[in-house]
Formats: structure tokens, sequence, C-alpha cells
């Protein structure tokens, strides 16, 4: 049902990203497209894969933005996927139910046998997390990897999301954000974690850790070196060159 | 947003068609339509005709349209299913109502039946306003001049049909029909005035800044792309028209969708007769080729919040 679950999940499941120590090695994307094309949501379809105009679904996309001028300036990988919010639009508007928020973990996920292909979920979604695999004719989206982190024939370890297990920078975690005694919410509230876009009240579970203020930069040495003083031909060469 | 040929065609169809339900309803209602199976055929046929070829080329380019039957199920938070219930149930007693009129029905059943498919008949059309009314990530639709909007549009399609028709058929309630297709597209006119206004000189509340939560350093850019291509979110949300296309086209909605109808009408209301039908018709189609351009420049011109992540300065 596209109704939200009448109280609250207990567990809020998700992710925090860390924009400090993201570099930007794409792994996160590479891994999620990997997983899930294979996985509950397969196949991850890819149109014209060798061609011209190669277009393909993709749950996770790593942008790269600056931030600040001049010294003050910063460059930040930034990490986009689902935020799995606790009033996702995405789930109310949709006319048939496909889409819905877990009651036990507050996973948004997509039914693909009762999708109709709308594309209004997609519009209703500020992030741009959803989208559409047009060979499949639905809608497909990030599902914090429901068919690894519930997978008793993994390896405990490796029950967390492809892209948490996969990011050589820990730069991504997993786990309740509804326990405020987790390692993640202790992790968000010791760095100031946020919300992205919270004038929209979509109130998103995921949370993404601020770049860290940076350390002041050394100043540039004091320029000692004494005046050349040259004088003749050689003088006039480094006039000239100094106009 | 991406301007897709059938939704376009489906609400500026069904906008005209629940827009000329709605007058007949009334008209019925008042007993003021003219008797005889022929006004009843002609008119509901063309009214429910472009319902139904609306509904039609909506569900068609779904994904998957056998399963449209699943679009009914959740009217409690969905108004894009309640725009399919509305819409459904629309369709019993429009048909009774031209099944009534036809075979010259009791006037006790026909008022109800007219005052219950003209409520259901705008009931569908501000559903179908408010799929788009109530998209917080569009500022350009999640705004109060959004249902007005469709409600006066429909109204101004459908009243000048219903002119159209009424004068066709020689009916007395043609002047009371071209006079409120007059005032409904007066109304347009002013309403895509002040809406072009409003969206000009507004902008939704996410920045980039917001959208990445790195406005508190400065100003926030695209350094690098996430992918080389475009994505289906580029596509769908990314597409934008050029300012003076756009200037262009406003300027052929207003002429074509609210001027020029109001003319032909207003002649036709003048010289009576063959030549008022003649200009009904003309009218009509004149504003149904507006009411394209203004609902394509609805979605071209409405910016969505997710491009933020793509270099849109504001959205």
């Amino acid at each position: 049902m596209t109704s939200l679950p009448g109280s609250p999940p207990a567990k809020r499941l998700g992710l925090v990203i860390d924009l400090d120590t993201c570099v930007g090695c794409h792994a996160c994307a590479v891994a999620c497209k990997e997983w899930n094309a294979g996985g509950h949501s397969a196949p991850l379809t890819d149109l014209d894969p060798y061609g011209a105009d190669p277009t393909g679904v993709w749950f996770n996309r790593v942008h790269s933005f600056e931030a600040g001028e001049g010294e003050r300036g910063r460059t930040v990988n930034f990490p986009r996927s689902c935020l799995h919010c606790d009033e996702p639009a995405c789930v109310t508007v949709c006319p048939t139910g496909a889409s819905y928020k877990r009651a036990e973990d507050g996973i948004v996920l997509v039914n693909p046998d009762t999708c109709i292909g709308c594309k209004l979920c997609s519009w209703a979604c500020p992030y741009g997390a959803r989208e559409y695999d047009e060979h499949e004719g639905v809608m497909k989206k990030c599902t914090l990897c429901i068919d690894r982190i519930e997978n008793l024939t993994l390896p405990e370890a490796e029950r967390v999301p492809a892209c948490v297990s996969t990011c050589p920078a820990h730069a991504r975690h997993f786990g309740d954000l509804g326990d405020p005694a987790s390692a993640v919410s202790r992790l968000v509230a010791e760095r100031g974690g946020f919300d992205l876009m919270p004038e929209l009240g979509y109130r998103p579970v995921n949370k993404y850790l601020p770049p860290r203020p940076r350390a002041a930069l050394p100043r540039p040495a004091e320029d000692t070196s004494p005046e050349t003083g040259l004088s003749g031909f050689l003088g006039w060469v480094d006039r000239v060159l100094s106009r | 947003m991406n301007p897709a040929p059938s939704v376009i065609v489906f609400t500026v169809g069904s906008g005209a068609g629940y827009g000329l339900l709605a007058a007949l309803g009334v008209l019925a209602a008042l007993g003021r339509l003219p008797p005889g199976a022929g006004f009843a055929l002609a008119s509901f046929g063309l009214a429910l005709g472009l319902v139904t070829a609306g509904l039609a080329s909506s569900a068609l380019h779904l994904g998957h349209p056998e399963r449209a039957w699943r679009a009914f199920s959740q009217w409690r938070t969905s108004w894009l299913s309640r725009e399919a219930v509305m819409a459904a149930a629309t369709y019993p007693p429009a048909l009774l109502l031209a099944a009534l009129l036809a075979l010259g029905g009791p006037r006790g059943a026909v008022v109800p039946l007219g005052a219950l498919t003209a409520l259901l008949a705008a009931g569908t059309v501000a559903c179908t306003a408010m799929i788009y009314r109530s998209l917080k990530p569009i500022h350009a639709w999640a705004n109060r001049l959004t249902v007005p909007g469709y409600l006066i549009i429909g109204a101004a399609t459908g009243l000048t049909l219903a002119f159209a028709l009424l004068a066709a058929f020689r009916a007395a309630s043609a002047w009371g029909a071209g006079a409120a297709a007059l005032a409904a597209l007066a109304a347009g006119f002013l309403h895509k005035r002040a809406y072009w206004r409003f969206l000009d000189t507004t902008s939704g509340p996410a920045t980039p800044g917001s959208a990445t939560g790195l406005g508190a350093l400065g100003r926030v850019r695209p350094l690098d792309p996430p992918h080389t291509g475009r994505n289906f979110v580029m596509r769908e949300m990314g597409f934008a028209v050029a300012r003076r296309h756009a200037e262009a086209l406003r300027r052929v909605a207003l002429a074509a969708g609210f001027i020029l109808p109001a003319w032909a009408v207003a002649v036709g209301l003048g010289l009576g007769g063959a030549a008022a039908a003649g200009l009904g018709a003309a009218a009509s189609v004149s504003a149904l080729a507006g009411a394209l351009v203004e609902r394509w420049l609805f979605f071209a011109e409405a910016r969505h919040a997710a491009m933020l992540y793509y270099g849109a300065a504001s959205a």
C-alpha cells in the first residue's frame, strides 16, 4: 500500500556518507551496478551500451562539486542515491501501491510486478534517486541491498550494501539511524551530519557528513632573495624580460 | 520537465471533454438542452470521445498498460489514483443522462444526474491538477495557481465546444453558453498572464547549497559530472526550452487559446444562425490548439529540484 506505515518504523536503516573522506573514485557506483544487475532489481538495463549514446539504470551517481572561492574553496565528491525518506512522496503519489515503505525498517522499495511505469514517483523525488528502466517498463531504485543485508548465505561482515562494503576510503556507513546509540547515529551526532534539501520536508533517513574544517594553510615564505642588481647587457635583458 | 505528447494530449483532451460534460450537465439540470436524440448523441459523444481518447492516450504510454487497472487502488494517498477513480465514476451518470435526454426521460431524473455529472467532471479535472499541485520538487506546479489554471482552461475549451454545438442545433441556450465561454476565455487570459509573471519572478526554496548541504562553504557549482551521457533524470526532468522560444510560444498560446476564440464567439453571438455554428467550431479548434501550446509550456517551463545536482542555479 502507498499509505505510509501507521507508526514510524522502529528501525530506520540508512546510509551515512562522509563528504570529507570520499575520494570520488566511483567504486560505490560500480559495485552497486554490479550487484544490482544480478540481484533483486535485475536486470539493470543498459541501452546502446557499446554505441554512440549509451544510457542505463544506476542507483548511485557520484558528482563532484566546487564550493566557496579561492583559498577557502573546496572540491567535494558527492555520491547521490535514494535517501529512504521518512516522508517519501514517491510512495504516496504511486497510484498502484507498487511503491512502498517497509514498516519494519523504513526501506523504500518498488514492487516490479505491480508497477505500471507511470514515472510519477520519479517526478515526486527532489533527489533524482529513481531511474526508469525503459526495457522493463518499470521504475527502479536503491533497495539498500535488501538481498545482501538480510542474506544469511553471506558471511556476517558482508551483510551491508554493496556500496558500503566496497568503499576504499571508508566514506560510507550503514546502520540503524532510528537507534540513537548505533554507530551511525553517533557518527552523525559527532560530525554534524545533515539532511539534503530539508526545506522540502521529505525528512531523509540517509545523512551526509560535512567536509572537516581545513587546517590553516602555511603562509608562503617571505621572498628574501637579494635584488639581482645586474648591470650592462645582462641588466638590459633582465629589464626587458621583467617588463 | 519533459513535455511528453501523451500527457499533453491527455490533459488538454480530457480537460475539454470534462468541461463540455460539466456544461452539458448544468444545462441539462436547468432544462436548457435541445430535445431529441441527435443533440444528445452529438454532444455527449463528443465529450465522452474527447475524455476517452485522452484517457487511452495516457494509459497506452505507460510502461505496463495491461496493469493500468491497478491505478484505481490507491485513492487514499495518490491524486493520480483519485483521478482514475473520478474519471471512471463520471461515465455511468454521463451515459445515463445522455440516454435519458435522447429518449426524453423524466425531469426528476435528469436534474440530479445533470448536477452529478457536472460535479464529477469538475472533480476529475481538479484531481488532474492536484497531481501537479502536490509535487513539491517542481516550483512551477506546486503553487496555488495550478488548480485554477486547469479548471479555467477546461471550462474555456469545454464551453466553447458547447457554444458551437448549441449554435449548430439552433438552441436558444447557445447565448448563455457563449457568454459563459467568453467569461472563461477572459479568465484564462488573465490567469495565464498572472501565472507567467509568478514563474518569471519566483523560484523554489531549494538551492544548489541546500541540495548538497555545502552552501555554508560558499557558492556551489558542478565540477565533474557523474556520467558522460544523459541519464533518465536528465531526460525526464532536465528538459529546458529556450527563453525566446518560450516567449514566442506564450504569445501563441494567448492568441490561439483565448483572444481568437473569444473574438470568434463574440462575432458568432452577434451574427447568430449558421455563422454562429461555424465561428463556434473555429473558436473550438483555436482554443484547443492554444491549450495544447499552453500545456506544452506548462511542462517545458517547469524546472525540477533534481536538476540542482546537474548545474541548475535554481529550481
